[in-house]
């Protein structure tokens, strides 16, 4: 417990200068526009060793610190069209920087994939998706999900079945941890299908099924009904060769 | 009143010459001096600009911290030495002690000011740089306010130095953590976010907009526009007031 003499010792004056100071304080600050990140604001980002000296050696923390920094700008509650404005190579290489920091976060290829491609333009989402893609080789056993979403976005917003095979291709080929869903590594055949290229599709799928890879009873009767369903529409004619 | 403050004005300022303060100040100087002429070399591009832009950071971070601690270990000093009681048990006012303090306490900010703003005229226009200079001694006078009203209050000087130390990086950073706090990607009316958007303000308005103050990018993009000088200004003043109200407060309750 301090010491102290009881209210009725303060002075009257020191009582007003203290009211004044703090109602002036809160009159200036209400005056003063809230600050906002504007899009134009998002400078380059420093290096990478730059960084880490001033990380003071926590660069895992001032990755997560910079990421939260990074998604206040240009985004405003209920805007239709959030980061439109923002300068995309800029924005990439602060994304890259964050993952230098902090290779085995998550959150930088998170905000790439359903925040950053997302936008309604569609020069940026191609540059962020080709960001997923480099990135992804980097560590394609943690970074296939962002892959994956790419991979959709090819697909159903882009309509670009070529990206989409690449990049499910990409997958299929570089993924090989244990816990990754067959379906992620098998969606190339059904691009392949929306593509028409039947025979290839079903030559992937007969591979699959011969690998052995497959154990999942309820997936192996789908894919099965997959191939049926190939050859059949083969038969009949459907489909590009080869 | 005046022949009280100034006095005390007058041997506080002895004794930061005395602690060789100016001395160190001068050594920042040098030290930076020669860590952004090592940078400026290793610079490929914008050398100029990476040199003026860390000289300019380390002096401000560097003064920031030498007034914050003068006035704390002096303060701290004075309480243990009884001195502060010896001067009180004086006829004077409480309040004249205070304000010669603070007088004492900003000659030495102002000149610390001066001190690091000197070398940056090597890099920078002049015009920017009394700007900018003029803008360090805005927030010196903040943080030697600040710190005084801890110390009195606290009378410790690492629970002191730790008070001014917390207010002043949460100044320098609250813009941008209200930037984060109002824009959550998350349901941004859930309670638990309004709550701790509400909280985040409410510590701004309390806070001095050091953010504002003292821009590296005065020195290197232009000149600020003269509604930014006015407000750093008029900010300075207003917290001054506040501080000067709350040690007041704090040291007319103070039993000694």
């Amino acid at each position: 417990m301090r010491d102290e003499r009881p209210l009725s010792h303060v002075s009257a004056p020191v009582l007003a200068l203290l009211a004044a100071g703090l109602a002036l304080q809160i009159g200036l600050h209400y005056l003063t526009p809230a600050p906002q990140a504007k899009a134009d604001d998002l400078p380059l980002p420093p290096s990478t060793s730059m960084l880490r000296v001033a990380s003071l050696g926590e660069p895992i923390a001032l990755a997560k610190v910079l990421m939260l920094h990074l998604q206040a700008f240009d985004y405003q509650s209920g805007s239709k069209m959030p980061y439109k404005d923002l300068d995309y190579t800029r924005l990439e290489a602060w994304l890259a920087r964050i993952l230098e920091l902090d290779p085995a976060g998550q959150y930088p290829l998170l905000a790439a994939a359903r925040l950053y491609a997302e936008v309604p333009q569609e020069a940026k989402q191609r540059s962020m998706m080709d960001f997923i893609y480099r990135q992804y080789f980097i560590d394609p056993n943690r970074r296939w999900p962002w892959l994956a979403h790419a991979t959709f976005l090819a697909k159903h917003r882009l309509k670009d079945m070529g990206l989409a095979r690449k990049y499910a291709s990409t997958i299929e080929k570089y993924t090989t941890a244990k816990d990754v869903p067959p379906w992620a590594t098998s969606m190339e055949i059904f691009i392949l299908e929306d593509m028409n290229e039947l025979e290839a599709a079903r030559i992937m799928i007969g591979g699959l099924l011969a690998s052995g890879k497959i154990n999942d009873r309820a997936e192996l009767s789908f894919l099965n009904q997959r191939l049926l369903e190939i050859e059949e529409r083969l038969k009949r004619g459907d489909g590009k060769k080869g | 009143m005046l022949q009280h403050i100034l006095p005390i004005a007058r041997y506080t300022l002895l004794e930061a010459l005395r602690n060789r303060l100016l001395w160190l100040a001068l050594t920042l100087v040098a030290a930076g001096l020669a860590l952004t002429a090592f940078l400026q070399q290793v610079a490929i591009t914008e050398s100029n600009q990476i040199q003026v832009a860390l000289l300019a950071a380390v002096l401000r971070v560097g003064a920031v911290f030498m007034i914050a601690s003068f006035v704390v270990t002096g303060m701290v000093r004075e309480f243990n030495d009884k001195v502060t009681e010896l001067i009180l048990s004086r006829p004077l006012r409480r309040g004249s002690y205070f304000f010669g303090k603070l007088a004492g306490y900003a000659a030495v900010a102002l000149m610390l000011a001066l001190i690091s703003s000197m070398p940056l005229i090597l890099f920078a226009p002049a015009s920017r740089v009394a700007l900018w200079g003029l803008s360090l001694a805005c927030e010196l006078l903040i943080v030697a306010s600040v710190s005084l009203f801890c110390v009195l209050s606290l009378a410790q000087v690492i629970s002191a130095l730790a008070a001014v130390a917390g207010f002043y990086l949460l100044a320098r950073t609250i813009g941008a953590l209200q930037i984060i706090a109002a824009n959550p990607l998350s349901d941004g009316t859930a309670l638990s976010q309004q709550f701790i958007n509400f909280a985040v303000d409410a510590i701004a308005f309390l806070l001095p907009g050091l953010d504002r103050m003292t821009q590296t990018g005065w020195l290197i993009h232009g000149a600020p526009a003269a509604a930014e000088v006015t407000g750093v200004l008029a900010q300075t003043a207003v917290y001054l007031l506040l501080m000067c109200g709350a040690s007041l407060f704090d040291l007319q309750r103070k039993n000694f």
